[in-house]
C-alpha cells in the first residue's frame, strides 16, 4: 500500500532543511547571486550535503551514504522549491546518483554521497525518461562532441557522459569546456559541455542508468514542484490578506477567493501525486507509471500556482526585485525538465494501455 | 478493552452465536447492534463500544470474510451520515434508544427535510414555518430535494420557530413523521428523466415537542452537525484506480478502437491523470483519517469530484459519436438508489450536472475553501442584524 503521508522523521527533516535555508538562502540574496560570477550558493551546498549528509540519502550507508530512499530527498526537494535554492541537489545528489546506483561505480558514488564531489549527468535537461539523448563521439579511445543543456554543469565536478558505444564515461570537469548558457531558471543554471579528445573512465552501460537517473529526476522533480507551487500559494495567500485597494483586502473579493480555493485544490492534489511518486520510487512498485501521473499533473500546477502569485501581486509581480518572478522562471523550466506533461501523458497511454488512434 | 484483538473477538463470538447462513438478515443486523459492532465508535446501548473510529475496519473484515450481510449502508446513507450523529449529539436519552437502532439495520428509512425553493445556498433563510401549539408544534411549508422521502419512515426537519428574530437564530430542528397525514411527498422530474427527488408539502403537520432535537431556536448549530458529517462521509474504502467516472470510458476507449481521434485521445489522457492523482488525494485523506491527523483535504474533494465528472461523462457522449445523439431511456422512475457511474454516457452526463450542486454547489464550496482553510475574509454580510421577517425575497 503507497505511503502517502509525511513520517515523523520526515516532518523533521523539512524543519531542520527549513531552517539551514532559512539561514542560507533568503530571497535577496537568490536573487543577487544570480547575476554574479557564483550563481550556485556552494556555502548553502555544503551545509546541506557535508553538514547533514543528505547528498548520500540514496545511497546505501555500506557505500557512504545515508541509506535512506527517496522519500526523504522527496522532502528535501519541497524544502528547495520552496526556497528556489540555487544547488545541485537534483541534479547531483539524484540525477548523478541514480545513474551511478544503476551502473555501480562505488568509488564514485562514495564520493557523490559524501558531497564533497558534485556530478552532473551530461544529457540535457529537456530529456524524458523514455526518450533518445545526445552521445558524444568516442574515438580512439577519447571523447569528442558537444552536449547543450546541461543542468548545474558550471558547479559540477565530474561529468557522467554518454558516447556512441553505449557507454556512459566519467570525465573530470576540469578536462571539458564548460560555457555557461543564459538560462530562463535563473536558480539552475545550464551550460554547454564541449569534449575536444578527452580521455573518459567508462562506468557501466548509459541505457539503463540514464534510464533510471531520468526516471527518478522527473519523479522526484515533482516534490520541488510542490514546493514551489505551494510558496506560490501561501505567499499569495499572505498578501492579498494585507493588501488593501478600495477600501478593504484585496482577499476578500470573491473573483479572488475563488482562484486561490482552486489554486489550493490543485496544490492538494499535487501533495498527493508527489508523494505517491517518491514511495513508488522508494518501493520499486508502479514506479513507471505513478512518476508519469506526477509529472503529468505537477508542471501545469507549478506554472499556474507561480502565474497566479505574479498576477495577483500586480506590479509588484512584474518587479526584479520581488522573488516571484525566480518561481516562475522555475516552475517554466520545469515544466520542461525531464520531460514535458504531454510526453509523460504520451508515456501513459502505453502503460495504461489507453493507445493512440 | 476495545483494541482491535478484542474487537475481532467479539466479532467471532457474534459470529459464533448468530450464524449468518441461518440467521434472519434483520436479526443478525440486530444482534450485531447490540453487540455494539454497528460503529464501534458510538457509546456502548447505542450499537457501539465506544472504540476509536479507525478499529470499525477490523470489525468489518472479520464480518466480510464471515459472508455476514451488512445494512446496505447506500439505501440508508441519510440515516447513517447524517441523521445518526446528529442524534448521537443532540437527542435526549429517549431518542437515541428510540432511533439509532432501526435507523442502522435500515428498517426504517430517513431523509432529510431541510433544502427550499426559496432557501439553497442560503439555508438559513428557510421559511417553513412551525408554531407552537400545547405540547406540539404545527408545521407549515415546503421542501424540495429531498432523496428517498417517498420511502422515508423518518426526517430530520429544520423549521423557523422565530421570525422576529435575525434568520440564524429563529430555527429549531425537529424529527419529523413521514406518516403524518399532513405530509405530501410528489415526486420532482429531473433532467435525467427519473424522480430520484421529491417535493414535501408540509400542511398542518403535528409534531410532538419530544421529537425537538436540541434547544428552540437552536436549530441552525444542531444542522451545522447534520452538514459537517454530509461532506465527511468519504468512506474507510480505498478506491481502485479507474474505479470512478473514468472507469466506463476507458473501457469503451480500449474496446471501441474505431471511435478514437488525436484529439480526443490528448483530452482523455489529460483527464486520466487528473482522475488518478484526484484518487490519490482521497487515498491521503483516508489514510490522515485513519492516523488521526485531521485533514483539510476533505473539503475540497466534493469540488474535484464535480467537476472530474461532468467533464469526463461529457467527453465520453462526444467519444460515442453517433451514438452519443441518442440517450438510453427518458421513462419516469423512482429509483432508491442513485450510481452516478450507471447506466449509459448520456445518462452519466446529465445525472453528473448535479454533483456541483447537491450538498453544496461548487461556488459556496469554493468560498468555505477560502474563509475557512486559507483564512481569507468572509463575504460582506448585510442579513446578519436583520430579522428573517424582513429580509429581501
Amino acid at each position: 500500500m503507497t505511503d502517502l503521508l509525511y513520517s515523523e522523521e520526515e516532518e523533521a527533516l523539512r524543519a531542520a532543511v527549513r531552517d539551514l535555508l532559512a539561514d542560507h538562502c533568503d530571497a535577496p540574496g537568490v536573487i543577487a547571486r544570480t547575476e554574479s560570477d557564483t550563481p550556485h550558493d556552494l556555502a548553502a551546498w555544503k551545509a546541506l550535503a557535508d553538514g547533514m549528509g543528505l547528498a548520500g540519502l540514496l545511497v546505501p550507508e555500506a557505500q557512504g551514504g545515508q541509506g535512506a530512499s527517496a522519500r526523504e530527498v522527496a522532502v528535501v526537494l519541497e524544502e528547495l522549491g520552496r526556497a528556489v535554492a540555487p544547488v545541485p541537489y537534483l541534479t547531483s545528489a539524484v540525477v548523478a546518483t541514480e545513474a551511478l546506483l544503476a551502473s555501480g561505480d562505488e568509488e564514485l558514488l562514495g564520493q557523490l554521497a559524501s558531497g564533497r564531489t558534485i556530478g552532473a549527468l551530461a544529457v540535457g535537461l529537456h530529456t524524458a525518461p523514455d526518450a533518445v539523448w545526445k552521445t558524444v563521439r568516442l574515438e580512439n579511445g577519447t571523447l569528442r562532441g558537444e552536449l547543450t543543456g546541461i543542468a548545474d554543469a558550471g558547479v559540477a565536478d565530474v561529468l557522467l557522459v554518454p558516447a556512441d558505444d553505449g557507454g556512459l564515461y566519467a570525465v573530470p570537469a576540469a578536462a571539458v569546456t564548460l560555457t555557461p548558457q543564459v538560462s530562463l531558471d535563473l536558480t539552475r543554471p545550464l551550460a554547454t559541455v564541449r569534449l575536444d579528445g578527452v580521455p573518459g573512465r567508462r562506468v557501466g552501460d548509459a541505457e539503463p542508468a540514464v534510464r533510471r537517473a531520468l526516471r527518478a529526476g522527473a519523479g522526484l522533480l515533482a516534490s520541488e514542484q510542490l514546493g514551489v507551487a505551494d510558496w506560490a500559494l501561501t505567499e499569495t495567500v499572505r498578501y492579498l490578506k494585507e493588501r488593501k485597494q478600495f477600501n478593504r483586502p484585496v482577499g476578500g473579493f470573491q473573483a479572488l477567493k475563488h482562484r486561490l480555493a482552486q489554486l489550493w485544490l490543485e496544490v492538494v492534489n499535487l501533495r498527493a501525486a508527489a508523494r505517491a511518486a517518491a514511495d513508488a520510487l522508494a518501493s520499486g512498485e508502479d514506479t513507471e507509471i505513478a512518476v508519469a501521473v506526477a509529472q503529468a499533473y505537477a508542471a501545469p500546477v507549478a506554472v499556474h500556482a507561480a502565474e497566479e502569485a505574479l498576477q495577483l501581486h500586480g506590479g509588484l509581480g512584474m518587479t526584479w526585485e520581488h522573488p516571484i518572478h525566480l518561481y516562475l522562471k522555475r516552475a517554466k523550466a520545469d515544466s520542461i525538465a525531464y520531460g514535458t506533461a504531454g510526453a509523460h501523458r504520451e508515456a501513459l497511454a502505453g502503460l495504461i494501455d489507453l493507445q493512440a488512434p | 478493552m476495545t483494541d482491535a484483538e478484542e474487537l475481532r473477538r467479539r466479532t467471532r463470538e457474534l459470529l459464533a452465536e448468530h450464524p449468518p447462513a441461518d440467521t434472519d438478515r434483520l436479526d443478525f443486523l440486530g444482534a450485531r447492534f447490540d453487540a455494539g459492532l454497528a460503529w464501534v465508535h458510538y457509546p456502548q446501548g447505542l450499537g457501539g463500544l465506544g472504540a476509536p473510529r479507525s478499529l470499525q475496519a477490523v470489525v468489518d473484515a472479520e464480518l466480510e470474510a464471515a459472508g455476514a450481510p451488512d445494512n446496505d449502508p447506500r439505501r440508508i446513507g441519510i440515516g447513517l451520515g447524517m441523521a445518526a450523529p446528529t442524534i448521537l449529539k443532540y437527542g435526549t436519552d429517549e431518542q437515541k434508544q428510540r432511533f439509532l437502532r432501526p435507523l442502522w439495520t435500515g428498517e426504517e428509512v430517513w431523509c432529510q427535510l431541510f433544502s427550499e425553493p426559496g432557501a439553497g445556498s442560503d439555508l438559513a433563510a428557510l421559511g417553513t414555518r412551525a408554531v407552537r401549539e400545547g405540547e406540539d408544534w404545527v408545521v407549515n411549508g415546503q421542501k424540495v430535494w429531498t432523496s428517498s422521502a417517498h420511502v422515508a419512515r423518518w426526517a430530520i426537519l429544520i423549521a423557523r420557530t422565530a421570525p422576529d428574530v435575525p434568520k440564524h437564530a429563529g430555527i429549531t430542528y425537529f424529527v419529523c413523521d413521514m406518516t403524518d397525514p399532513g405530509v405530501e411527498v410528489r415526486p420532482l422530474r429531473q433532467i435525467t428523466g427519473e424522480a430520484e427527488f421529491n417535493e414535501v408539502f408540509l400542511t398542518d403537520v403535528r409534531i410532538p415537542d419530544s421529537r425537538r432535537l436540541g434547544a428552540v431556536g437552536d436549530g441552525w448549530r444542531v444542522a451545522q452537525t447534520t452538514l459537517m458529517n454530509e461532506r465527511v462521509s468519504i468512506g474507510g474504502m480505498a478506491l481502485p484506480r479507474e474505479g470512478g467516472m473514468i472507469g466506463p470510458i476507458a473501457k469503451t476507449w480500449r474496446e471501441r478502437p474505431e471511435l478514437r481521434t488525436h484529439e480526443l485521445h490528448q483530452r482523455l489522457l489529460k483527464l486520466w491523470v487528473e482522475a488518478e492523482v484526484s484518487r490519490l488525494t482521497a487515498e491521503r485523506l483516508r489514510q490522515q483519517l485513519v492516523a488521526g491527523q485531521p485533514g483539510y483535504e476533505g473539503s475540497g474533494m466534493k469540488l474535484a469530484f464535480a467537476r472530474l465528472n461532468q467533464e469526463i461523462s461529457g467527453l465520453e457522449v462526444e467519444l460515442r459519436g453517433e451514438e452519443g445523439l441518442v440517450y438510453d431511456d427518458w421513462t419516469m422512475r423512482r429509483p432508491e438508489l442513485v450510481d452516478f457511474t450507471g447506466r449509459d454516457a448520456g445518462y452519466r452526463y446529465l445525472r453528473s450536472k448535479g454533483n456541483s450542486i447537491e450538498g453544496g454547489t461548487s461556488e459556496v464550496l469554493l468560498n468555505i475553501v477560502a474563509e475557512r482553510v486559507l483564512g481569507l475574509p468572509a463575504e460582506p454580510r448585510t442579513d446578519k442584524d436583520v430579522a428573517w421577517k424582513d429580509l429581501a425575497r
